[in-house]
């Protein structure tokens, strides 16, 4: 069996794709190392942008908004053809049934941090979740197939043009190939390297993206990654933007406030930090906006944080800190959403589409994953027409079955858990919101170790049925194959820019930085340079 | 304190034992399965996502009662198994594919796609039932499985409902025709899956409400007898 379009990542992203490409006529087949509704999508509460009606609000300003925030990085074809598509997104996603709320017979909208408008369209603040369970159940009326529980190894790879992928099969710990003309990763982003100082599912392990890389790829701007300021204190779970869009205050223990909460992420996630290196607490209150309003537009927020916190927002401010939330960095594509190897795709936080460029602005990842999303289905569709691919036994298989056998018996005298936990550690420290040489060069030095020593870590459980030890060994192995990226791009820029705030330099420098950082593998070995934007 | 797991591999003899682990005080019942995984016993296999109560990975079923395991705390002495009406894989782990097959069954989408004017009274029809996160709680908590495993279940029913009063779906008599056999009239109404719904959804009062669209549509309960009646209406 040959597919059209293999869909790699059943999220938002994933759904969008395979649906174009179906529309387009394609066999399509959508994996994943979960089940669809389980994806990080479901996440999303603030917000999708698109600009309904230019009365107040333009898409002219969308685009700005969106450059803006992006600090020189987006391409602005990019952005241009996103914020043009955004209205009938949302159109495409009300006439398929997502449940938005609404509003004197229209889609709600709401003005989240960094926008000049209320244009955030939102479904209460079960936003992602809605969207993406209307886009599923429309998959399932579309007849879209599924292979769920299979995790990504490696792309199938020949003659720089993709054949495949090949997946471990999770209840068998069978190696599979999966062939197909066109692939597209849709994979999800890799702010779990912070595990705990994330806000993030624990599917986000950037597994796409380390394929991807290990494929040829090129991973661009791998340093820039969003905090978002208000994460709960204890359990890093996100407290949505929502919660500041419509009023709600930054406040220390002295409830003092200290800073304006509608700036851009970054901005406000550095002065949380700031006061937290001072020994202050810093809290989220929202008891201003009352009990009626809270249980109408922040049900899940109030809720997360009794759950999470033991404190309930209607009467005590809610204790928060800024954790890893976004990726922007991503698998390079042009500007047809392609990568550097043929008839490969990615899209959605796993992809660097040059949309948000060095900080993303709230509301515009739900809209990526859609009008990309489709976009990336269409294009990955196109290609596969021309495209032949033999249908063979290909070596790689063989060689990623061997990997995992091998797996099975390394020694395992180094706990990679402990690994992980240390990783998260250093790199919240060292790769938050604030990074200088120093700190960057010593996390690096770990990570090279740890690489090392990786074959001398290993598996405890040595069952091949739904061998979730082993799975979380090979997410691991992909994160630290990523941290190295993030810490030499990190070091490369010797500048402050969006999400990317050197301590040593705190200066936007345009003149050397106006400019893409550019990670690739030769013969295994990392290489980085820099490319300037294109404009 | 000690909670006990239902620890399961089809390939051990015996295939099914509690085991008993000792845990911190204070976390929720994922952060302790998180514990055992990574300092105790790597062995123990369950699912995990968004830790946050959205992406319905990791239901399970605490002293017969389904939970979120990232929602819920623990408490000394909790026995803590896999769901019910599902394949068990291994351990807390059961087989999706039976109970997400239902979704296509019970037709749970727009029929057709449409664009009409909505207000906030149209959004309050599915708001709560658009909360639903495929957990399968209400699913493991349904007793008419044990009778008859075809039956299309309380999550199925409800996204069909959801639908069903969407004032963009014009197709709602095709729609009610999808959940009639193994559907709507097999559901003893117990109420069972309201109860463990961790969004709160009410599944027995959406499938009262389509049994009487279904009433609406010239559709009987077969389950009673009809003398004297004409029987369906065709």
């Amino acid at each position: 069996m040959i597919y059209d379009v293999l869909v790699i990542g059943a999220g938002g992203a994933g759904l969008s794709a395979a649906l174009s490409a179906k529309e387009e006529g394609a066999k399509v087949l959508v994996a994943g190392k979960s089940y669809p509704t389980r994806s990080q999508t479901s996440m999303a509460q603030g917000g999708i942008n698109a600009v309904l009606s230019e009365n107040g609000d333009t898409i002219f300003s969308h685009i700005e908004d969106t450059l803006n925030s992006s600090a020189g990085l987006a391409d602005k074809r990019v952005v241009e053809y996103v914020c043009k598509e955004a209205p009938k997104a949302i159109k495409w996603l009300d006439s398929i049934g997502t449940p938005f709320s609404r509003e004197n017979g229209k889609i709600a909208q709401r003005k989240l941090g960094g926008s000049y408008a209320p244009r955030a369209c939102y479904a209460q603040d079960y936003t992602g979740l809605k969207i993406l369970h209307t886009l599923y159940d429309f998959s399932i009326k579309e007849g879209i197939e599924f292979l769920d529980e299979s995790f990504l190894l490696n792309l199938i790879v020949e003659e720089n043009r993709v054949k495949g992928a090949t997946f471990l099969d999770i209840k068998t710990s069978q190696v599979k190939q999966i062939l197909s003309k066109s692939v597209i990763v849709a994979t999800g982003g890799y702010s779990k390297i912070y595990k705990d100082f994330s806000t993030n599912s624990s599917h986000a392990t950037g597994d796409g993206l380390s394929a991807a890389l290990r494929a040829g790829c090129r991973l661009s701007d791998m340093e820039f990654i969003q905090f978002h300021p208000t994460a709960l204190k204890k359990s890093s779970v996100l407290i949505s933007e929502a919660a500041r869009g419509a009023g709600g205050f930054l406040i220390n223990q002295k409830g003092e406030r200290f800073v304006d909460e509608l700036l851009t992420r970054d901005e406000v996630s550095r002065a949380i930090y700031n006061e937290i290196e001072k020994g202050n607490e810093v809290f989220l209150d929202i008891r201003h906006l009352g009990k009626e309003f809270i249980e109408k537009n922040l049900p899940q927020e109030r809720k997360l944080s009794i759950i999470y916190e033991g404190v309930d927002p209607l009467k005590e401010p809610i204790p928060i800190k800024p954790a890893a939330h976004y990726t922007m960095g991503g698998i390079d594509v042009d500007e047809n959403l392609e990568t550097s190897v043929e008839n490969l795709y990615a899209v959605g936080e796993c992809a660097n589409a040059k949309l948000h460029g060095a900080n993303r602005l709230g509301g515009n990842s739900l809209l990526e994953i859609v009008v990309l999303g489709k976009f990336a289905g269409k294009n990955a569709a196109k290609s596969a027409k021309g495209s032949v691919v033999e249908d063979k036994f290909y070596e790689k298989t063989l060689m990623d079955a061997n990997f995992i056998k091998g797996v099975f018996s390394f020694p395992n005298k180094i706990d990679f858990y402990e690994k992980r936990d240390f990783l998260s550690k250093i790199f919240y420290r060292n790769v938050g919101v604030y990074r200088e040489e120093m700190g960057l060069k010593g996390v690096l030095s770990v990570v090279k170790q740890m690489q090392r020593e990786l074959s001398f870590m290993g598996i405890k459980d040595k069952s091949p049925l739904y061998n979730t030890n082993l799975i979380e060994f090979i997410e691991f192995g992909n994160m630290i194959e990523l941290a190295e990226t993030i810490l030499v791009s990190a070091i490369s820029r010797n500048e402050s820019r969006g999400a990317h705030f050197r301590v040593d330099y705190p200066q936007r420098d345009d003149e050397k930085f106006l400019a893409h950082t550019v990670t690739w593998k030769e013969d295994g070995v990392l290489c980085a340079d820099f490319e300037k934007v294109k404009n | 304190m000690k909670i006990e797991i239902r620890r399961y591999h089809p390939h051990f003899e015996p295939k099914s034992i509690f085991m008993s682990y000792e845990i911190p005080e204070g976390l929720t019942l994922l952060e302790a399965l998180e514990h055992i995984k990574s300092k105790l016993d790597s062995t123990l296999t369950f699912s995990k996502g968004c830790r946050s109560g959205v992406c319905g990975s990791c239901a399970v079923r605490v002293n017969e009662k389904e939970v979120l395991a990232c929602e819920y705390r623990v408490k000394d002495g909790d026995k803590i198994e896999a769901l019910k009406a599902s394949e068990v894989v291994r351990d807390l782990i059961v087989d999706m594919k039976k109970p997400l097959e239902t979704l296509k069954k019970a037709k749970s989408y727009l029929l057709e796609q449409n664009i009409v004017s909505m207000d906030e009274e149209d959004e309050k029809m599915t708001k709560k039932q658009s909360d639903c996160i495929l957990c399968s709680s209400c699913y493991s908590s349904c007793p008419v499985f044990e009778t008859n495993p075809d039956f299309l279940g309380p999550f199925a029913l409800t996204r069909n409902y959801r639908y069903v009063v969407d004032k963009r779906e014009t197709k709602k008599k095709e729609k009610i025709e999808a959940i009639l056999q193994n559907g709507i009239w097999d559901c003893t109404l117990c109420g069972n899956c309201t109860e463990v719904c961790p969004q709160g959804i009410d599944p027995k009062t959406d499938i009262m409400m389509l049994q009487s669209w279904a009433t609406k549509f010239g559709y009987q309960n077969p389950n009673i007898a009809n003398f004297g009646s004409f029987g369906l209406d065709f």
